[in-house]
């Protein structure tokens, strides 16, 4: 009011009519459910070609919204992002996106060569020729940030050139190893960080298209909060046995990106299998699939998921890793 | 009262504090010409602040001269006071909206009450989201089963309502109904179900929010859009965090900032007679040399919604806790 130099009235008005203006307009969540069928394909989901996840997922990877995938090294997330990569750079009456596709790999472990198998083992009839491959792998782009400066430049630039180029994906490979490659710690690494997390979210919001994230995983330590004040209250008189963890891993990057991504995939190895597990999901009940790495990528082993019942969802398993190992190698010999 | 404490622009203030009017008993006998002479203002702004000037002059003056006596018929006079006993009565005639779970409805005391903000919080991926949009269905759920028939508001800040699931969400809840409806009126004629799932999300409006701004702005406009939309019955906000968590340096704003809001909800849901149900995240909370986890957006923030509810996991269930609230013991 002091600034303005006009009466309290009058600040209240005009108040009242930026506040209008600067308000979203309303959708109806139906016109809002008509809108996503018409306009976008299959109504605004990927298929990942797993059925037994996409039938969980509600047709597959959702659009305009980050997807996570979790797990131990070694477990399958970069085979998984470049089957991701290749699908999507496919023309659609074969599934995929028919567009470009932009991959962000911080750790330099984008395979060409590995990308040009998955394609002729699963797609033999595109793969084979030769400038088909070559114009479904030059859809795909391919950065290699070194630092997060670099990361935040190439994303306000992404952000410009979304629309033009037709870009239908984004992956970002890892976003863990960006973000603990920087020095500072603690509260400033959050604040960067959630800058980040806001800048892709409103990126993939405005151009509805899927985004998929890895992200590392970090042992558990005594500090990880789990509990809430009142629960350590109510057991007062017996001693409480801890919590008995049968897994020391937890997810990389801290609850405030736990909070911010929507559908969250842990992937594990259990008893020498492995899983891929749909932890949160607005759309999809807690299953576990097991599956397996194959020279066309990934393939679920069954359709059917395993319910898994309450935390145990989020836990994320690396037992009989070394069996894995041994049988994938004789696998793909 | 002082000619500091009115509100006008601070030009007029200054004009009349040089003028020599520093009281407003000054400006009681001079009339608008006058005063616009002294000023040099138009005499248009001239009566603008002698209307002003009154307006608050008369209601300091009678709340001088109120005597014991009078004190019942002055409760009257705070326009918006009333006193207790007709509080009860409107209290007692609350609608409450269902969580169709009973035993959070127990614990509630009939499900979310009407005129209240309540707040859910908890770790990612316990279901919050989907109480938000249950609560956002349930609110349909028209009079003749015991639901208040209303519209719903959701606000979406993170990105995380998904239709499809609202539509799932839509099509369990006509089937309860039809099942209640079949179990009760058995005698008396089929009475269909009108309702189709595509009613139920139309219904609903959705609001998609990108910035902190476009968040209190459409606070700010949520007052207009409510006296148009009166069947709105419950304010869904999910969540309330997400956008004052990031990029925020200067605490002390965003303190003042969401205690505007909340204070500005909470005169929607007592103007409107609606429920308002904000969702909010964790974080952890340094206390007694332990991390704990603690609903975010620190401890000014807690003190302003009117309950409080978190949802947390015991063993392998899910279990909701009465943090605060007026009425009902902690469960």
């Amino acid at each position: 009011m002091e600034l303005l130099d006009v009466g309290l009235t009058e600040v209240r008005s005009a108040l009242l009519q930026i506040s209008e203006i600067v308000a979203p307009p309303y959708q109806t969540a139906l016109s809002l459910m008509e809108q996503r069928f018409q306009n976008e394909h299959l109504g605004g989901h990927f298929p990942t070609g797993l059925k037994g996840l996409d039938a969980a997922l509600c047709g597959g990877i959702p659009f305009g919204v980050l997807t996570e995938l979790v797990g131990p090294a070694g477990i399958g997330k970069t085979q998984f992002c470049l089957k991701l990569s290749l699908l999507a750079s496919l023309p659609t009456n074969y599934g995929g996106l028919d567009g470009r596709v932009i991959y962000i790999d911080v750790e330099s472990k984008f395979s060409s060569r590995r990308l040009l198998e998955i394609g002729l083992r699963s797609f033999p009839e595109i793969f084979q020729m030769k400038e088909m491959a070559q114009e479904m792998a030059g859809r795909i782009l391919v950065l290699r940030p070194t630092s997060l400066a670099e990361f935040t430049q190439s994303l306000e630039q992404i952000k410009v050139s979304l629309l033009q180029n037709q870009v239908k994906m984004l992956v970002i490979d890892s976003m863990a190893a960006l973000v603990s490659g920087e020095h500072e710690q603690g509260a400033r690494r959050q604040q960067t960080l959630s800058w980040h997390i806001s800048f892709i979210k409103s990126l993939a919001e405005f151009s509805r298209i899927p985004v998929v994230v890895t992200n590392q995983v970090r042992s558990r330590n005594h500090d990880d909060a789990s509990r809430y004040c009142f629960q350590v209250q109510s057991r007062d008189g017996a001693i409480e046995t801890p919590m008995q963890y049968d897994s020391h891993l937890v997810a990389a990057l801290g609850i405030q990106w736990a909070h911010a991504v929507t559908t969250r995939l842990v992937l594990e190895a259990k008893s020498g299998e492995r899983f891929i597990k749909v932890a949160k999901s607005p759309i999809s009940p807690p299953l576990a699939f097991p599956f397996h790495i194959t020279s066309s990528g990934i393939s679920l082993l069954s359709d059917d998921g395993k319910e898994v019942m309450g935390p145990e969802i989020n836990a994320i398993h690396y037992q009989g890793h070394n069996e894995i190992i041994n049988f994938g190698m004789e696998g793909l010999h | 009262m002082e000619i500091w404490r009115l509100p006008i622009s601070a030009s007029q203030r200054g004009k009349l504090i040089s003028a020599g009017y520093t009281s407003l008993s000054s400006l009681s006998s001079i009339s608008s010409s006058d005063l616009a002479r002294e000023l040099n203002v138009s005499e248009s702004e001239a009566m603008n602040i002698l209307k002003v000037a009154s307006h608050s002059r008369g209601s300091e003056t009678s709340n001088a001269s109120c005597s014991i006596v009078e004190v019942l018929d002055t409760f009257q006079w705070w326009a918006g006071a009333q006193s207790a006993w007709d509080m009860l009565h409107d209290e007692e005639s609350l609608m409450h909206i269902t969580t169709s779970s009973a035993d959070l409805d127990n614990i509630l005391g009939g499900g979310i009450h009407c005129k209240e903000v309540t707040e859910i919080g908890g770790v990612p991926g316990i279901g919050k989201t989907q109480l938000g949009i249950q609560i956002a269905v349930n609110v349909q759920i028209p009079n003749d089963f015991g639901g208040l028939g209303g519209n719903s508001i959701y606000i979406d800040t993170e990105g995380s309502f998904m239709v499809e699931r609202a539509f799932q969400i839509a099509e369990a809840c006509i089937e309860d109904m039809s099942e209640y409806n079949r179990f009760l009126r058995k005698d008396f004629q089929e009475c269909k179900i009108k309702m189709q799932p595509q009613d139920i999300l139309e219904n609903i409006f959705y609001f998609r929010i990108c910035s902190y701004t476009e968040q209190i702005a459409l606070i700010n406009y949520l007052d207009k859009f409510l006296s148009e939309h009166k069947d709105v019955k419950v304010i869904v906000v999910d969540s309330v965090t997400f956008h004052f968590r990031q990029d925020f340096d200067d605490m002390a704003l965003r303190t003042r900032v969401l205690s505007g809001m909340a204070l500005k909800l909470m005169n929607l849901a007592k103007r409107f007679s609606l429920a308002v149900v904000l969702l909010n995240q964790v974080t952890t909370k340094h206390t007694e040399a332990s991390f704990q986890l603690a609903l975010a957006l620190g401890d000014s923030w807690s003190h302003t919604c009117t309950n409080r509810i978190v949802l947390y996991w015991n063993g392998n269930e899910r279990y909701a806790y009465i943090d605060k609230s007026p009425s009902l013991r902690s469960a």
